[in-house]
């Protein structure tokens, strides 16, 4: 029998880059296959040619071990391939039932759209992937788990039978992640055969069944899933063996030096406070759930948004952060969580994204800018902090997501910050740069340089920080340190769960 | 499309003048503008004489400085529709003050004080309301048309004193002050843009706003800066019409907002901010000289000529969006 998708000696090249050389791969019906990588790895290249969003320069898709051309994403369709991308199609202020019938909407004998068939629709296919969703408030309301599951609705609807789901986990917290590993096995049991991508080790133990390695648009390996383990993919993924990507550890903080003490922050009126101490040279994580309100506070403590209530000290003195510009002023920035709708002006090179905030030190006495004395700091910077770019006048948005991340890092080196907050800053990033910027993270505090890390990988939390603060529904649940931060107490605090 | 960009083609290793020059917005629009410059040339034997170009440029030069207003709103992803009438307002405003005994030193200063109010006006909506530019410059277009209605009660205000004719019909060195005033516009833009920290925030304004304030770039303020500028040249527009009508016209300029934006989007910017220069704006301005006036030497007739400036917009904007990366 030949298997329900086959792609044979895919080739792709972009100009200057090679992203694809002769890489081969085979699903089955009833298959969960993970497909590891860094990141420019060429894995999303690969999807985008299984979808028909790209052509192969050279090789074939089969389906049914059939040749199959796809001239765009609607023959994949079509064709019964689904794709479920990092950030979603569906259109926020629609319902579920507008969304997964969005361009064929059923129609009655009037050719109105006939909404009750629709509805009964929808609702059998939510029964097939057991779960049950509000199908009358529009998706925007609903948390990022259940949208996934629409948009995996959507994909069935159309009859999908290869789906991909690119990093779904990402954004979803570890019991949304469990359910939707709930759905993919009741669909495997239904023969829909899947394409796993995702940067989570532990997840390819749980869910697949069979892994395929890419590195450098290679295919590298491919091995069942029970004939392997997590080092042994790693270091095929990056091509060595990383035996530890966190620093070794070691503490910077001086507990004697409170450099930021928030006595009381209340984002809205009546609203919980929150009240924090960063030390100098600390890592301090804000550890919970998506969604518990950690990102708010640190947009609410640099006045990206204007808090209800704020008592702020920093070295001693009263501070008020109306603007993010004035907690730049006194030395505190913030690495938002969205690198690319928060953090980068994608159209812009690396240079002019790192001397964004710092084009002051290059200003002549006329005001205008010293370009070349621009130009080699941003380089310097990029040196320090390793980006990997052709050049700095390379278009940022052409690095992969890890040199991204350095380049937002490097924009506040260009500052003699006090302190920085790193909002998520590993996600969707491969473990070679992740480790990169450990250790980055740990050089600046060796300086002198007071971190806040908001981040929802334990490992991260637990690898890195020297204190953490666990959020839970909007509010500081616990400070845990020293014996008391492990995964557990995390996890019980970050959960609601009752103080011991 | 979160992968796009890491595949879209790296040609950052050319080092050569022309190759980085190919990569800038200024050079489709450049290419169109020499094939419409020589066909023409080849069609019209008048076109290529010293007095037509200077003809031409003059006459381009009001929707050229309108032109380079709004290029600093749309690069920041906004628009200013209201260019046309505050050109109206500040030139009658000039016109009315001179004619009741100030002199053209002080009328022209306040002339070019109302444009920048209107501006601060615009940008106090944009930037800390937060109201879309293209509602906010709509209602302000009509306002600002009906105040110089009201100001000249609808006729146009003449008598105004011989020296005031410098702008529009003097000129220094043997070339015409419209295009003194307009190359002295672009140079300033020019620098403005590509050479201080204030245009690198407008390009990242457009680029991304959250990203910027985000980075402690106080958006709002640059913001309002671009409307008060916008408004401030279009008032120097005005000066340069009255002069050279010698009366201020409360009708003047209708449409001009719309041929400013053709000029910008023709000069390679992006309607949706984040990409363009200043000198691909001169070029579009230019470019829509060279039709008017070749379409007049051929003796194209005016309505004609409005379809034919449409498809060609049309057309041009048609190739960039396909060649911009």
């Amino acid at each position: 029998m030949s298997p329900l998708l086959s792609l044979r000696h895919i080739s792709k090249a972009f100009p200057g880059v090679k992203a694809l050389s002769d890489v081969s791969l085979d699903l089955h019906e009833g298959e969960v296959m993970a497909l590891l990588g860094e990141n420019g790895a060429g894995k999303s290249t690969l999807m985008k040619i299984l979808c028909g969003i790209y052509q192969p320069d050279d090789g074939k898709v089969l389906i049914d071990g059939k040749t199959r051309h796809f001239d765009g994403y609607q023959d994949a369709l079509k064709a019964g391939v689904g794709i479920i991308f990092q950030e979603f199609s569906l259109i926020p202020w629609l319902d579920a039932v507008d969304n997964i019938f969005l361009g064929r909407e059923l129609k009655n004998r009037l050719g109105l759209r006939d909404r009750r068939r629709m509805i009964r629709e929808t609702e059998t296919l939510l029964q097939r992937l057991k779960v049950s969703i509000s199908l009358d408030c529009p998706i925007a309301e609903l948390s990022v788990a259940e949208q996934q599951f629409i948009e995996i609705a959507k994909a069935l609807s159309l009859d999908a039978r290869i789906l991909v789901l690119d990093e779904p986990t990402a954004t979803l917290t570890p019991s949304e992640a469990d359910h939707l590993f709930d759905i993919m096995r009741e669909l495997r049991s239904q023969g829909v055969g899947m394409v796993f991508i995702s940067h989570h080790m532990e997840e390819i133990f749980t869910i697949c069944d069979r892994v395929t390695v890419m590195r450098d648009g290679e295919k590298i390996d491919e091995l069942a899933v029970a004939d392997t383990n997590a080092d042994d993919l790693i270091e095929k993924m990056v091509g060595r063996r990383v035996e530890n990507i966190f620093p070794i550890r070691r503490c910077d903080a001086d507990y004697n030096d409170v450099v930021l003490d928030v006595a009381a922050l209340s984002l809205t009126p009546n609203g919980p406070e929150h009240s924090l101490k960063l030390h100098r040279g600390e890592i301090l994580g804000l550890a919970g759930l998506v969604g518990s309100g950690r990102s708010e506070f640190a947009m609410g403590l640099i006045g990206a948004t204007r808090p209800a209530a704020a008592r702020v000290t920093l070295e001693g003195h009263s501070v008020n952060f109306s603007h993010p510009a004035i907690a730049l002023e006194h030395g505190i920035g913030l690495l938002p969580e969205s690198r690319k709708s928060q953090g980068l002006i994608l159209p812009f090179s690396c240079r002019d994204n790192i001397s964004l905030n710092n084009l002051d030190q290059y200003r002549n006495g006329a005001r205008l800018l010293r370009r070349n004395a621009e130009v080699s700091n941003a380089e310097r910077l990029m040196q320090s902090v390793r980006v990997k770019a052709p050049s700095a006048e390379t278009p940022v948005g052409n690095l992969s997501g890890g040199n991204q991340q350095k380049v937002v890092i490097a924009r506040w080196l260009g500052h003699r910050c006090k302190v920085l907050i790193f909002d998520e800053p590993t996600r969707g990033i491969d473990v070679g740069a992740k480790s990169e910027i450990y250790a980055l993270m740990k050089e600046l505090t060796a300086q002198g340089v007071s971190i806040i890390m908001i981040s929802s990988e334990l490992p991260e939390v637990l690898g890195l920080c020297d204190r953490a603060a666990v959020f839970y529904q909007g509010a500081i649940a616990a400070v845990l340190q020293g014996n008391e931060l492990d995964s557990q107490s995390i996890m019980h605090h970050a959960t609601g769960g009752l103080s011991a | 499309m979160s992968q796009t960009a890491s595949t879209s083609p790296r040609h950052d290793h050319s080092r050569s003048w022309l190759a980085r020059f190919r990569r800038t917005p200024v050079f489709y629009p450049l290419i169109g503008f020499i094939v419409v410059f020589v066909a023409m040339a080849l069609i019209n034997d008048n076109f290529l004489t010293s007095s037509n170009l200077f003809n031409l440029a003059r006459q381009a030069s009001i929707i050229a400085i309108l032109a380079a207003g709004m290029s600093l709103a749309i690069l920041t992803g906004g628009i200013d529709l209201s260019v046309g009438p505050v050109m109206a307002l500040s030139g009658t405003v000039m016109a009315g003050l001179m004619v009741a005994g100030m002199p053209p030193s002080v009328a022209i200063i306040a002339g070019l004080l109302v444009g920048a109010a209107f501006g601060a006006i615009n940008g106090a909506f944009v930037a800390f309301a937060g109201m879309p530019p293209i509602i906010v410059t709509l209602a302000t277009m009509g306002i600002a048309r009906g105040l110089a209605l009201i100001y000249t009660g609808g006729y146009p205000i003449s008598g105004l004193p011989a020296e005031f004719a410098f702008f529009g019909r003097g000129s220094l060195a043997g070339i015409e002050m419209p295009i003194i005033i307009m190359i002295a516009v672009f140079a300033i833009g020019y620098v403005l843009l590509s050479h201080t920290a204030t245009g690198r925030y407008l390009y990242a304004i457009g680029g991304n706003e959250e990203a910027t304030r985000l980075s402690g770039i106080r958006v709002s303020r640059y913001k309002m800066l671009v409307y008060v500028l916008s408004g401030t040249t279009a008032a120097i527009a005005g000066l340069i019409l009255t002069s050279r009508l010698m009366s201020g016209q409360p009708n003047a300029g209708v449409g001009f907002e719309l041929d400013a934006i053709a000029a910008v989007v023709l000069g390679g910017a992006a309607i949706t901010g984040g990409r363009g220069m200043i000198l691909g704006t001169l070029v579009g301005a230019l470019l829509l000289g060279v039709l008017n006036n070749g379409l007049n030497l051929m003796g194209v007739s005016p309505y004609l000529q409005n379809v034919i400036k449409g498809c060609i917009i049309l057309l041009a904007i048609y190739i960039s969006r396909k060649r911009a990366p």
